[in-house]
């Protein structure tokens, strides 16, 4: 039950991080990386994973 | 550090555009004349909205907000936001605290700065805490730089009054339609109230958004430049409605810019074959929405870490590090030029008064390229000029019709034909260019293609010069009704 990112096509633009309601998402070297224990898939907060909402590459925020 | 005061004073001087006014106001490429005397106070040592402060201040942008809320057409998140700047540039990104270190650094070496503005990457306010953490730190180290920031608009309406708290008097909205059914063809998705829209709901809510945000930034008192991006076959034919529309809400100034399109930058419209416009499509379109919000011609689509005066870009020798450790801005040098800068605009103007009085009459306007550094004087070479300013000059008027860019041609000394060949299609119409130096063979390839290059005016001010040789291409002609 968590999101990944795939780290070849992050652009590091932060957007996601910005929108996780549980501050699971975090930059390293320049990218950003989910940490699966905070994340629930946006579950309880939003009907949609906000990562995957807000990301402008398709298919980057995606089911671990 | 004085050095270069004097340097730039001694090299520089005038305004593009409204010659014919009074005082020499050169509002917006438009005028003083057609703007408030209350905006034109505050804008008028504005580069970005001022043809004429364009040549006397700099203005920087730093990139301290990569994220954005929105998809565009005509723009690819690997790269800077192409709203404000240009699209296939990567600008490199700052925390405000970086960025305060990079604001100080210019300051201390360009007395000329005046202006700080978020710009991008991304959008200004989806990034909302990095944007005001950033101007807070710089009102704080710098008070006298103006502030501005750049939106696609969406998050604007609830930020309205923190960027009143922070003294931010001029906001640029990007608005390239105020109808959904134009605004789907430009924007797939928009992220708004916790989920992605699209299609044309998404349209909606951001036309709705941004005229929202229009509408509490005018009653806030705080001056709004509105920002299109003119996509041939898409909205074209919708650019004087949004004029309007955007005229009647209270926007001072409306910018249209070229859509910049290249299969190479990855973006949909570049993948899909959508061109952008070429120059004489834009000056038409310019031309038929002229009188409704002042347009601005001079804009460069800076990029969103731009540094400098016109279209210069400082930007890579100011990157973070090549910054020295504690750099110190000295006020006085500030003062010295601003004082340097008022004598330089009462001569460009007195310059102007007597070359109109001189010129002996008025007649058929003409269309003149400058190429020129800055301080309104001709004080370029043609083969380091990677733009020329257009003005259209009948005999008693120096009006600024736009910016013509050309890459720079002359690299390491020689002249590369192609190049030549590609400023001469960017100078289409133009009767004659005004140069400091020019190469013979330039020379002669230019007249080739029927464009007279003058070098006689060399460091003097435009607009006098070109009333003078204007006045002389006349009276050899015969042509002139006193
Ligand atoms: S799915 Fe939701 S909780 Fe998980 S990382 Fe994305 S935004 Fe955060
Ligand atoms: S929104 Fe997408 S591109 Fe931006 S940092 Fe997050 S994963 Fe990377
Ligand atoms: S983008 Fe346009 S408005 Fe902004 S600094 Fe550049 S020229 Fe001025």
């Amino acid at each position: 039950m968590a999101y990944k990112i795939v780290a070849s096509q992050c652009t590091g633009c932060g957007a996601c991080e910005y929108e996780c309601p549980n501050k699971a998402i975090s930059e390293k070297g320049g990218i950003f990386i989910i940490n699966p224990d905070k994340c629930t898939e946006c579950e309880g907060h939003f009907d949609s994973p906000q990562c995957a909402a807000v990301c402008p590459v398709d298919g980057t925020c995606v089911p671990a | 550090m004085s050095g270069q005061i004097v340097s730039l004073a001694g090299t520089v001087a005038v305004p593009g555009g409204c010659s014919s006014k009074g005082n020499g106001a050169c509002g917006s490429s438009g005028g003083a004349s057609d703007m408030p005397a209350e905006i034109w106070e505050k804008v008028k040592n504005h580069p970005c909205y001022s043809e004429e402060a364009h040549h006397y201040f700099a203005r920087m942008h730093v990139a301290v907000a990569p994220a954005c809320n929105i998809q565009c057409n005509y723009c690819n998140r690997k790269y800077d936001c192409s709203n404000e700047s240009r699209p296939g540039v990567v600008s490199e990104k700052l925390t405000p605290e970086q960025a305060l270190h990079k604001v100080m650094a210019v300051a201390a070496k360009v007395p000329q700065l005046s202006v700080l503005g978020i710009a991008g990457p991304g959008d200004a306010l989806a990034n909302p805490h990095k944007t005001f953490r950033t101007f807070d730190l710089v009102a704080k180290a710098l008070p006298h730089l103006k502030l501005c920031l750049s939106t696609n608009g969406l998050a604007l309406a609830e930020h309205v009054e923190t960027i009143k708290d922070y003294n931010v008097d001029h906001v640029t909205i990007t608005i390239s339609a105020v109808d959904p059914e134009i605004g789907q063809h430009i924007y797939p998705w928009i992220f708004h109230d916790h989920r992605r829209w699209t299609g044309l709901d998404a349209a909606r809510i951001l036309h709705e958004r941004q005229m929202e945000g229009l509408e509490r930034l005018v009653a806030a008192g705080i001056l709004v430049k509105i920002n299109s991006v003119l996509i041939p076959g898409v909205n074209d034919a919708h650019m004087a409605e949004i004029n309007r529309v955007v005229k009647a809400k209270g926007a001072f100034l409306h910018n249209i810019m070229p859509l910049i399109s290249d299969p190479a930058h990855g973006t949909h419209f570049g993948l899909s074959g959508q061109r952008g416009p070429t120059p004489i499509e834009l000056a038409a379109v310019q031309d038929s929405v002229e009188g409704g919000a002042k347009l601005m011609r001079h804009c460069r689509q800076c990029r969103a870490d731009a540094v400098g005066l016109l279209g210069e870009d400082l930007g890579a020798e100011f990157a973070l590090d090549k910054i020295e450790d504690e750099p110190v801005f000295d006020p006085k040098v500030r003062e010295i030029y601003m004082n340097v800068v008022e004598q330089e605009r009462a001569d460009r103007q007195d310059a102007e008064d007597q070359a109109r009085r001189r010129s002996g009459g008025t007649g058929e306007p003409l269309l003149v390229a400058v190429a020129t550094k800055g301080g309104g004087r001709i004080n370029q070479h043609f083969g380091h000029a990677r733009e020329f300013q257009l003005l259209e000059v009948d005999g008693q008027s120096v009006r600024f019709v736009g910016v013509r860019r050309a890459d720079n041609y002359c690299k390491g000394g020689y002249g590369e034909e192609d190049s030549l060949e590609a400023i001469i299609k960017a100078l289409t119409g133009v009767s004659a260019v005004l140069v400091a130096r020019i190469g013979d063979c330039p020379r002669h390839t230019l007249a080739e293609a029927g464009i007279t290059v003058v070098d006689d005016y060399a460091h003097d001010f435009i607009e006098a010069s070109a009333l003078a040789w204007w006045g002389r291409v006349m009276e050899k002609a015969g042509r002139i009704s006193a």
